[in-house]
């Protein structure tokens, strides 16, 4: 347990908690990532997300925005507010350790 | 230019298509190139007028010109849907069964409003209670809708980003306070303003500016609102993390995509519709001889006209680059300028790029119109752009000073912003 907190206190977070050097991911990290955002328990379904939007942000250099993830990912929009309450593609992409998904202009 | 007669086809007579037609028709003669335009309805739209038609400021009809009159002579209009590109063969399939070949296709088909994405906003009470004026037949509703309003709440709601012209939602909040007020009915009515975002706008310092402008007027904002589900029945939206906003008029602005067939068409587009574009050379990523304008792209961009007007020089140029067998130019550098109407005959103008957000100061220069500041000069600038809409920007002729790479020499304090927001 301790182990787990010193990683998570090497890693370096901007002011909106999203990791400085994505590099520094690894998902050994995820539990502690999730308890941060208060996600306590992770499903698979929680975790399909989190891969499917770390795999997008290295294929494209960006993660996804709800809706694309919503039609892309497998998973529903409603069911992605569920795993994600405060937002899935924000949360999602603290917890996968991606930049935060671009806003559109 | 090598290998005999070319022939480009553009996809799309709207902004983009239409003054990429005139500008390559002035670049090539007829002998060395066929210039040809594919669109659905011979109808072009001014489409910044839409915004003005609910407050009962013309109707929709008059800010329609027959399509094909805005070509110049030279470039064939072919009328029909289309229904798939096969880039990797140069073929375009239309629905009414022509296919035809290209050197170089321009892509220029915009975005669509898809209301039917939304749950429940196309059900009962949409263009009664619930309406949009981003197309025509909305707009001229909504003017009669708003005639006979005189007590309630309005919201205006963007369903999603993005959407075409950003600010047009806020421009509408601004006009509809301005509007009742002449009424004299302003108290009794409330007017809030939803967004998905986390400010009025997506850029920092003009979102704060904007923001002010809302509580000046007594327009409530809510924030991070995605919106689920939009009822017509009870009016009230509801956000997929179940807040609701209940409305007697709803003002919303649907989801937007790319057209149909980029979907249809292999490796041209993202999970939107929207064709995959680098975003400084405007051409297709899959395909070098695809290029992209306007709307249709997927780049960071604003979706307006102002874009596709400043997007079009770099695009001519690198088309004639890519036909020479030149090197293409990274010109484009996401300028974007718009009048934004802030109510009782003034705007402000803002003037951004993919690095540098809304500032004060002057454009084009430190001579010129006030940025981020409400005037009626800029209010002017907006009425008499429709002139040159029509006469000088789809001709294609270029103005002195006003060009493709934003000017920062006017600007006062350059903060320049992060790339990656």
């Amino acid at each position: 347990m301790s182990m787990t907190a010193e990683t998570l206190e090497q890693i370096e977070f901007n002011e909106e908690g999203f990791f400085v050097d994505p590099q520094a991911w690894h998902e050994g990290l995820v539990p502690e990532l999730a308890k941060r955002d208060g996600i306590d328990e992770l499903t698979e379904e929680h975790w399909k997300v989190i891969r499917f939007m770390r795999a997008e942000y290295l294929a494209k250099g960006a993660g996804p925005t709800v809706r694309v993830l919503g039609k892309s990912s497998g998973v529903s929009i409603k069911e992605l507010y569920q795993l994600f309450p405060k937002g899935p593609a924000k949360l999602a992409a603290r917890i996968a350790g991606i930049p935060k998904p671009r806003g559109c202009i | 230019m090598a290998g005999g007669k070319k022939s480009i086809v553009i996809l799309g007579g709207g902004t983009g298509g239409t003054l990429t037609a005139n500008k390559l028709r002035k670049a090539y003669p007829r002998e060395l190139v066929d210039i040809s335009v594919v669109d659905r309805s011979d109808g072009h739209c001014y489409q910044p007028g839409l915004l003005f038609v609910p407050f009962g400021k013309g109707k929709s009809k008059d800010l329609v010109r027959t399509r094909s009159a805005q070509f110049r002579a030279g470039i064939s209009y072919l009328d029909s849907e289309i229904d798939r590109v096969e880039a990797a063969k140069n073929r375009v399939y239309l629905k009414d069964g022509r296919e035809l070949s290209y050197d170089v296709l321009v892509i220029a088909t915009g975005a669509r409003l898809i209301p039917e994405e939304t749950e429940g906003l196309l059900g009962p009470g949409w263009m009664e209670k619930v309406f949009t004026f981003y197309e025509p037949e909305g707009a001229d509703a909504l003017a009669s809708a708003l005639k006979a309003f005189d007590e309630g709440t309005i919201v205006v709601n963007i369903v999603d980003m993005p959407i075409k012209c950003p600010v047009a939602p806020l421009e509408f909040a601004f006009l509809a306070d301005s509007y009742f007020k002449d009424r004299g009915i302003r108290e009794k009515i409330r007017l809030v303003f939803v967004t998905p975002l986390d400010g009025a706008f997506t850029k920092p310092y003009a979102s704060q500016h904007l923001g002010r402008m809302l509580t000046e007027r007594g327009i409530e904002l809510v924030t991070e609102f995605n919106t689920a589900e939009v009822d017509g029945t009870a009016g009230r939206l509801v956000s997929y993390d179940g807040r609701e906003v209940g409305f007697d008029l709803g003002v919303v602005i649907p989801l937007h995509g790319g057209a149909e067939y980029v979907g249809r068409s292999p490796g041209l587009g993202d999970e939107l519709d929207f064709v995959l574009t680098d975003e400084h050379t405007l051409q297709a990523k899959a395909f070098p001889n695809v290029f992209v304008i306007g709307d249709a792209t997927n780049v960071t961009a604003s979706k307006a006209g102002s874009v596709a007007h400043f997007q079009g020089e770099v695009l001519v140029e690198n088309i004639q680059h890519y036909l020479a067998g030149e090197p293409l130019e990274e010109a484009f550098d996401g300028h974007a300028n718009c009048f934004v109407e802030s109510g009782s005959g003034k705007a402000l103008l803002i003037d951004f790029n993919y690095e540098v957000e809304p500032l004060p100061g002057r454009y084009p220069s430190t001579i010129g119109l006030p940025l981020l500041k409400e005037s009626r000069i800029n209010h002017w600038g907006k009425v008499l752009f429709e002139r040159f809409y029509w006469h000088g920007l789809l001709p294609g002729r270029s103005v002195p000073g006003i060009g493709a790479r934003m000017p920062l020499s006017g600007k006062i304090g350059v903060p320049v912003r992060e790339r990656s927001v």
